[in-house]
Parts: C-alpha cells; structure tokens; sequence
C-alpha cells in the first residue's frame, strides 16, 4: 500500500451562518470572506503539515486545483509543488492535478510538471483531471459539451510533448502550435506516473485502461458509498482484459485518529462537520451543467446525477451518521485500522489519499492526527497487497544521486570552487 | 401543422414542424426548443408556409455533434433552408434562434426576405448582464423567461406529470441534451461576437421585445436596432422572454404586419 497525506487547503474562517447566508461555497463565494492577511499564515501551516507527513513516512504528499472555491485555496497546485519539492526529498509530490483544459496552450502543463519533475528528482506523480464543472466550466468559461473533446486535444499534445524528441507541429481543433518543444523534459521516462481523478463518468474509465493510467476516485463520501463505483470500474479492468492490480485505483479518504473512539470525537467531530456542513455547500446547478457529463453517463446515472439529492445527504449530518457511514473513518488506532483495511479490499484499492486535515482543524489536531495513524495504523496496512508488493507501474521512480535541498543553505558556506570561472 | 424529416447535406437529420400556404417563414426556437403549446405557429401557418426545425439535440433531432460553433449553427440554419427547398424565407429567430438567424443574415444577406429577432441572443452589455440560464435551478428558469412564471412553468413541462419518476427522468435526460447543444453558442457568455458583423444586414428587420422580459432585458432591442442599418423595435406588453408563447395573437399580429 502507498499512503499519500493529501490537504484540500480549506479556508479555516467560513462565519457560522455560512449556509444560511450564503448559496455556494464555489465560483461565486463572496471574496470578502477571504482574508490574506489571515491567508499568510493558513499557507504556510498546510505546507508545513504537508512537510511534517513526509518526516511521518507518507510516501506521498498530496495537492490539487480548484478555483474560487472555500475548500480548496489552490488555484494553482504546482506553486504548492514547487513549495515543497525544494523542502522535501523522498515523499512522492502528488499533483493530482492540473485540469488540462483550461491551461492556454496545454504545453504549460507539460512544462510546468517537467520542471516540478526535475526539480524534485523525479519524484512528481501528474494528474490530469478534466476539471469539475465549478472549477472548468463556470470559473474558467469552457464550453461543456465540448470540455471532454477539448481535454483529449489537450492530453494528446502534452503526451506528445513530454515523448517527442523533435519539435513538432501541432494542429488541432482547439490549440495549434507551429513549434511543440517541451523544454525542459522531465526526468521519469516516458513520463510521470499519470492519474485522472474522476468522479462517476463511465468513459473516464476506458481512458485510463486505453493508457494504463491510474484511476483516483476522489470522493468525499466515505467507501461506503464509492464501493458501487469502484466495483463498476474493476468489472470494466477485466472486461478489457487488463491485470487487477490493485494500484490502478486510488480513493480519497477521511480520516481522524485518537486514542480512543470517544476521543476521536471530541477531538474531531466539529471540524469535519465544519468541513460537511460549509465547504461542501455548493449551489446544485454549478455542479451539473448540461453538456459536462455525456448522454450515457447521464442516461447511466440519470437521477443519481440529480446533485439536489446529494446536496440532501450532506443537510443535518451528525457525527454519528458521518462515522457509521464512513463518511469519515475516525476512531481509536485499532477502530481505524479495522475500517481502513475493509476499505482498501473492498474498493481493491493500492492507493490511499489520506485527509487528516478536515475544514477548520487546528494545525495541532491535524498532527496529533497524523503521527497516530503513522505509528499505530499504516504499518499494520502496508502489506496488504503481498501478491503486487513489486508492482512499481503506478508510482515514482526517482533518480538515486538527488539533491537534499533542506539540507543545503546557500550563502552559509563558501562559493564552489566551479562557480569562480 | 405535420411533422418532417429532412436530412442535410452535412448528415444532419432534423424533424421539421411545417404547414400553412404563403409566403416561407422559417422559425427557429429557443435554447429550450420547440415547446408543446406553439399555436403560434398555427396561427403563423394561416398566411404563411410555416417550417419550424428542431434543431440537432432536441426532440428528436440529431447530428448534434457535428455541430461545435457558431459557424457551424449558422451554416447549418442554410442547410436546413436548402434541404426544405425554400428560396429567401423570412427568418424569424427567438433567442437563441434570433442569435443563429442574425447570423444567417450576416453571412448569406441577399438569401432571406425579411428578419424578425424576437427576444434575440447573441449580444452582451456590461451594464446589462444575462442572467446565466446553466446556473440556475428549476424554478428560477421560468422565473426569468415569463412575465407571469407560474404559467410559465406549465409550458416548459408541456404537461409532463413530473412527480412521475419516469417522466422526470425523461424530461432531464432531454433537457440536459438541449442545453449541452445549446452551451455551444450561448455558454459562458452569449456573445459570439456578431456585432462586428450586423453592419452587413440588408434585410428588413423587425426587433420584437417582451416589455417585461428579465432574461434579456428590452434594452438590448435598442442595441441591436443601433447595430442593423436598416431595423425597427417594437415592444409588447404583458410578454417575458417567452413571448410568442405568452402572447401568440400579439405576436403573430406584430409578426404579419411586419411581413406583409
């Protein structure tokens, strides 16, 4: 099992009567609920949880986009990457990840994940998520029905980027390029392990098998509820023919350890509710714009699709429904890793993006949180997959020689001799 | 009024509602299609050879995906013309419709006979934002496009029982499917930038306006009468965006006069 500490970057100081007041914590959120001078600081403690979980032992840290959005304070994942590819350096830099889309022309991305990639010594897991209609459609103005067309285009030419060894000319329908030259390549050959997070869309499944790729299913609600999916998804692996590794599927979740079931409660239940109850408030209609979600998956899911009727679940959740739905996994050490080891097999999942840090919890809590489930839970995890311990298809592959840059302080020494020429 | 099928030469099939002798009227729907209560169109097909396509994505039209842009919509209003065989029709668009026959007009001027953009899409006024129809629930759809909502709901659900589940799921499959195609020229903002081409208009214009339209508000008829060089306004009251369905008789009175 690889274990990932992954944090949404919430905004700590949504008001109480956020749902009251306010429609959507998304695309029109009122930014005079964020304050950056509060933002200061609210930076700089998540990155140094982020660096806190690689000295934990995740194998990897975790980051993601999103846009004019209360729960996610990254408009741009690869500046927190860059952040901490210069203060780590064994942790896998898990940017899960651009949404291709929306980047004018898409070589950005190819560049930007080439230099986070070579930055950090190949230690960059890319992903590339088609983006949710919040951040996609309503924030950065693309066409729905068009979105899926526009993110293959886009997915073809920083592929093709990243594997060309010439320039190239790129003529598509919605990007042309006369000079493709990615410069600079990163340094995992092909190419970073590539991840498309995705929600309920049938077709995101075949594109990961058509490539190999590997298919995160970021769900806030718990394994419970992700099991139908994943269960879909797994039923297609084997009608393409493909192995069932289990680390061709991720799963995003909730997670809270304490020494015991009722401490975890004490300690945790106000902030995930925070997290329930204000950050996942999004106005129905953002969520679902015509044309985002093919006919299939539409006639698939039809009123599932509904999102009112998600929006229904999340009105008046207890702590009490959040845990014995697993919405969240919270408890003692021993409850925690009875309930994460259910999860993982029953979702056959060898990929785990771990959220200790829940809406508004406090930097210490987040820790305490974390080292708990580092010391007591993850050893007992690790091996749960014996017959694929070597399967290293979905992961990093790093080079051996790589700089320590926490360890190097510039200025502190005297300049190389090389440097004087 | 029947119902047609033609294909285009671009291998569009599309579902034609015709009827009526006189004079070629082509009238192109809203981003909503064709509703169920259209005695407009009846009422139009008294004078007029009435053709009422449902575009690719509704009803049961299709080819939706060989449509992607404006340029393609609008070419494809032409296909339609040539494959019902019509010389210079009168175009009369509603909203969305007006956006693609303005387009038509722009593109092919000495095609058409006259031009009636009825509630018409297609330009963008900083001091007066569109409402964003794909951020909206339900209820507040009708809220914008009808003077009086509550009748206004009755006509979007054409009588469908939508405590029905089936129904239901029906009516939102079809939904989603019409404003995906509509998302092509209307998503994110319902500007294609025709206004850099109505200076090439010649036909007759007539901008028709619900006075109390909160969709598109009637002070974009004065834009585009500024923009077409040769285009009269008129108003009607007692009509949202969804005119000629709020006011059929005024409308098509309007509409007749203006045709002869």
């Amino acid at each position: 099992m690889k274990f990932t500490w992954f944090n949404l970057m919430p905004w700590p100081y949504l008001p109480d009567d956020f749902r009251e007041k306010h429609r959507s914590v998304w695309v029109d959120i009122p930014s005079t609920l964020y304050d950056p001078r509060k933002g200061h600081e609210v930076y700089h403690t998540y990155l140094d949880q982020l660096e806190y979980a690689e000295s934990l032992g995740f194998d990897g840290i975790g980051c993601n986009e999103h846009h004019q959005n209360g729960y996610g304070l990254m408009p741009s994942p690869n500046l927190i990457a860059a952040a901490l590819a210069r203060r780590t350096s064994r942790a896998a830099l898990c940017v899960i990840g651009n949404s291709i889309v929306g980047y004018n022309p898409p070589i950005r991305v190819a560049e930007e994940f080439a230099m986070l990639d070579v930055i950090s010594g190949g230690r960059l897991i890319a992903g590339f998520p088609v983006g949710t209609p919040m951040d996609t459609n309503f924030c950065y103005g693309q066409i729905p029905a068009l979105t899926r067309d526009k993110y293959r285009e886009a997915h073809e030419m920083i592929m093709k980027a990243w594997a060309s060894d010439e320039p190239f000319a790129f003529d598509g329908k919605y990007n042309q390029l006369r000079w493709v030259n990615c410069w600079p390549k990163p340094i995992q050959k092909p190419h970073p392990p590539i991840y498309i997070p995705g929600g309920g869309s049938i077709e995101t499944w075949d594109f990961c098998l058509d490539y190999d790729y590997n298919y995160s299913y970021l769900s806030f609600f718990g394994y419970l509820r992700g099991k139908s999916l994943l269960d879909g998804y797994w039923e297609r692996v084997a009608k393409r023919g493909k192995d069932d590794s289990p680390y061709r599927a991720a799963f995003a979740q909730i997670i809270c350890v304490a020494d015991t079931d009722a401490e975890a409660e004490a300690l945790y239940a106000e902030h995930c509710l925070y997290f329930f109850n204000r950050c996942l408030h999004v106005f129905p209609p953002f969520a679902d714009p015509p044309g985002y979600r093919t006919m299939a998956t539409v006639k698939y899911g039809a009123l599932s699709q509904l999102t009112q009727a998600r929006q229904k679940i999340l009105e008046n959740l207890t702590w009490k429904q959040l845990v014995d739905e697993r919405f969240v996994i919270a408890g003692s050490p021993e409850t925690v890793r009875q309930q994460l080891e259910e999860c993982i097999k029953g979702l056959r999942i060898g990929h785990l993006f771990c959220l200790f840090h829940n809406g508004n919890m406090p930097d210490w809590k987040t820790r305490h949180s974390s080292k708990l489930f580092a010391e007591k839970v993850m050893p007992h995890l690790r091996d749960l997959w014996p017959e694929w311990k070597h399967d290293e298809r979905w992961w990093m592959h790093p080079m051996d020689e790589r700089v320590r840059p926490e360890e190097r302080r510039p200025g502190a020494e005297k300049p190389r001799a090389e440097w004087k020429r | 009024m029947k119902w047609h099928t033609v294909e285009t030469k671009k291998g569009t099939r599309c579902r034609v509602l015709e009827g009526g002798s006189g004079a070629p009227v082509v009238f192109l729907h809203s981003a909503g299609g064709l509703l169920r209560d259209n005695s407009f169109l009846d009422q139009l097909a008294q004078r007029y050879s009435v053709f009422a396509p449902e575009w690719p994505g509704y009803g049961e039209s299709t080819g939706e995906e060989l449509l992607e842009d404006m340029l393609d919509f609008a070419l494809h209003g032409w296909d339609l013309v040539d494959a019902l065989g019509l010389r210079q029709p009168h175009l009369v668009g509603h909203s969305m419709g007006g956006m693609i026959a303005a387009e038509m007009a722009c593109l092919a001027p000495r095609d058409l006979g006259k031009l009636v953009l009825v509630g018409a899409a297609g330009l963008w006024m900083d001091e007066h934002p569109i409402p964003d129809i794909f951020a909206m629930l339900p209820h507040q759809i009708a809220e914008v496009l009808f003077a009086d909502p509550q009748q206004g709901q009755a006509l979007l659900t054409g009588g469908a029982d939508l405590s029905d589940m089936e129904a239901l799921k029906d009516f939102y499959v079809a939904s989603q499917r019409r404003l995906a195609m509509a998302g092509k020229i209307l998503f994110p903002i319902p500007n294609r930038r025709l206004s850099k081409r109505l200076y090439r208009l010649t036909a007759e214009t007539l901008v028709l306006w619900g006075a109390a339209d909160r969709l598109i508000v009637p002070a974009y008829a004065e834009r585009w009468k500024a923009l077409i060089p040769n285009a009269r306004v008129q108003t009607i009251d007692g009509a949202g965006h969804m005119l000629p369905y709020e006011q059929p008789e005024a409308f098509v009175r309007t509409v007749g006069s203006f045709l002869g």
